[in-house]
């Protein structure tokens, strides 16, 4: 079974042996792949209890709860990396999220799909309709997407609340691209961040 | 020396009863001696001894996990659960289910005779906990020559004993799975049991706890019972089941028959509850519960109790339950990350409440049968 390109970079770039928690973690397909292959002490949040159950009976430790309410119970820094894969952008309060997320975890991975995507761009210029894409298959009223985002949003975020970048990768059509006019060619990024060395020490 | 094939050793199996000489020391202070456990075994504990697994029972449960109940020949309380195949299964693992102590099935309890003067203990019996029951489990458990167990499994109050295995003797436990149920006693909780207690101590038969040489204050004993099983049900359950509807007439009496099919249901309940329970044992199990505070016995901070474990946790709740709301489970939850312990949560939905955990439901199974095999 292959990962989906976006985790497939996570689990690449995750040290082996490392802690990390899982925020929004599906089935557990991440993790599996974290644990099995990367040797990783990884746990999961998740929303959806039936998905809780698939977790657990791969032998996951899985929590059912939202990003949005239940990641308060987690101690500061108590993982070596804090991981969202597509999730942020259906967050109620995402720039909360991400704070939680790095008070978490020495590092986070954040993918999201970018909404300034060419295509995205297209749809909604000829079309007149919100985009409906591979990426983004769903339609107006039951996407749970609702703060969605492009990569230049997010870049301009980061630097606003001074986190730093420690790594990018771009997807489009389930490849790596470059950086370079990633915010119009990318359908899908991934960021590696950190909190500025100061306000880890804080903690 | 020889060694005995578990199929034959006189421990193993249904029905078993052993006097172990103790003493225990009580959390009350007192020593209990000799302490008597009835319980059973299933499956066949394997040679190293990795396939043993504690099953633990809730208020009004006994030892009879999977098989027919003496008295009343039902089916165990948890046969859905536990047997050959199923998600606890007995193939592959060897179960032990024990009566807790202060019960009346078989291990020593109020209506157990004292030794020090041949009559039964009555209201002399030395009030227990929960950690109580526990460390009497573990002296079985050294009868039978099991050191570690791959899991502790327990509903309601069994899933207090499971938090209590775990937190009291952690190097002997793999695993915890602690199905709709609480780290302590609410308000709410302790309200309801005193109802039922003051119910039973009302009753003229109780005469002090001395009954047991007449009459036992069963109609007390009936509405205690009745009064908590209005709490192991869901309202929705309640209306769902009875609604309004009247019991086998046209009409309202204008009387104080049971009208109404939830009274007659609660009577029911309650009557045949008599039948298989002791009320004083009633009362010293709903005490033990009521002291529950896994956090108070751990400086008052529940993160304590699971400090530095190495042992997996599974909790599950259910979203009709308001005997232990899904609350208390996400607190323990919380303690547990607190603690860096591994853990699992999840609450699944059901409309019969509290009594959810010994009914139905598929994805119980899977989470439970899912947690019990990985890394097995």
């Amino acid at each position: 079974m292959s990962l989906r390109p976006d985790l497939a970079i996570i689990a690449a770039h995750l040290p082996a042996g490392a802690r990390a928690l899982d925020i929004g973690c599906g089935d557990g397909e991440l993790m599996a792949a974290l644990r099995d292959d990367r040797g990783a002490d990884v746990r999961g949040l998740e929303l959806d209890p039936g998905n809780v159950a698939v977790a657990v009976g791969r032998g996951l430790s899985v929590i059912q709860g939202d990003a949005d309410t239940d990641l308060a119970g987690y101690p500061d820094q108590s993982f070596d990396y804090a991981i969202l894969s597509q999730t942020l952008q259906t967050a109620r309060a995402p720039d909360r999220v991400l704070d939680e997320l790095l008070r978490i975890g020495r590092y986070a991975f954040v993918s999201f799909p970018n909404f300034a995507h060419w295509r995205v761009r297209l749809s909604l210029l000829w079309g007149g309709r919100m985009p409906v894409t591979r990426l983004l298959p769903e339609r107006w009223y039951d996407t749970p997407n609702i703060h969605h985002l492009t990569i230049d949003d997010f870049r301009a975020h980061l630097a606003e609340r001074g986190v730093i970048v420690e790594g990018a990768w771009f997807l489009s059509g389930d490849k790596q691209t470059g950086g370079a006019a990633a915010n119009f060619l990318a359908e899908h990024a991934i960021f590696l961040l950190r909190r500025e060395q100061s306000k880890v020490d804080r903690g | 020396m020889l060694t005995t094939p578990s199929s034959l050793d006189q421990r193993f199996g249904l029905s078993r009863r052993v006097v172990l000489p103790g003493p225990l020391r009580l959390d009350g202070g007192a020593l209990l001696a000799p302490v008597e456990i009835a319980y059973e075994t299933y499956g066949t504990l394997a040679a190293d001894g990795g396939n043993a697994m504690l099953v633990c029972h809730a208020l009004t449960g006994d030892q009879h996990l999977a098989s027919a109940h003496p008295r009343t020949g039902k089916p165990g309380w948890w046969q859905r659960m536990v047997g050959p195949g199923k998600p606890i299964d007995t193939d592959r693992y060897f179960v032990i289910c024990t009566n807790v102590l202060g019960s009346c099935m078989g291990s020593t309890g109020p209506a157990s005779t004292d030794p020090t003067t041949g009559r039964p203990y009555a209201m002399t019996f030395p009030v227990i906990t929960i950690r109580d029951m526990v460390r009497a489990q573990a002296l079985l458990l050294d009868h039978l020559g099991v050191a570690r167990l791959m899991a502790v499994v327990g509903g309601s109050m069994g899933g207090m004993q499971a938090l209590s295995w775990a937190a009291t003797f952690p190097d002997r436990v793999e695993k915890c799975v602690v199905i709709a149920s609480t780290a302590r006693h609410s308000a709410q909780n302790i309200a309801f049991h005193e109802v039922g207690r003051q119910a039973v101590m009302a009753d003229p038969n109780w005469r002090g706890g001395d009954y047991y040489d007449g009459d036992p204050p069963a109609a007390g004993l009936a509405v205690a019972r009745m009064a908590a099983h209005i709490t192991y049900l869901s309202e929705a359950g309640l209306t769902e089941n009875f609604g309004r509807r009247l019991q086998a007439r046209a009409q309202k009496s204008f009387g104080f028959d049971a009208d109404f099919q939830v009274e007659s249901y609660l009577r029911h309940q309650g009557l045949a509850f008599t039948d298989r329970f002791d009320a004083n044992s009633y009362l010293y199990i709903t005490r033990a519960l009521d002291y529950f505070d896994l956090a108070e016995e751990h400086g008052g901070l529940l993160a304590n109790a699971f400090r530095g474990t190495a042992t997996r946790f599974c909790l599950v709740s259910f979203d009709t339950d308001w005997l232990y709301p899904t609350a208390e489970s996400r607190s323990i939850v919380h303690a547990l990350m607190a603690a860096g312990a591994p853990a699992s949560f999840v609450e699944l939905s059901s409309p019969f409440g509290h009594d959810a955990f010994l009914l139905d439901s598929p994805e119980l199974d899977r989470v439970i049968h899912g947690f019990l095999s990985a890394g097995r």
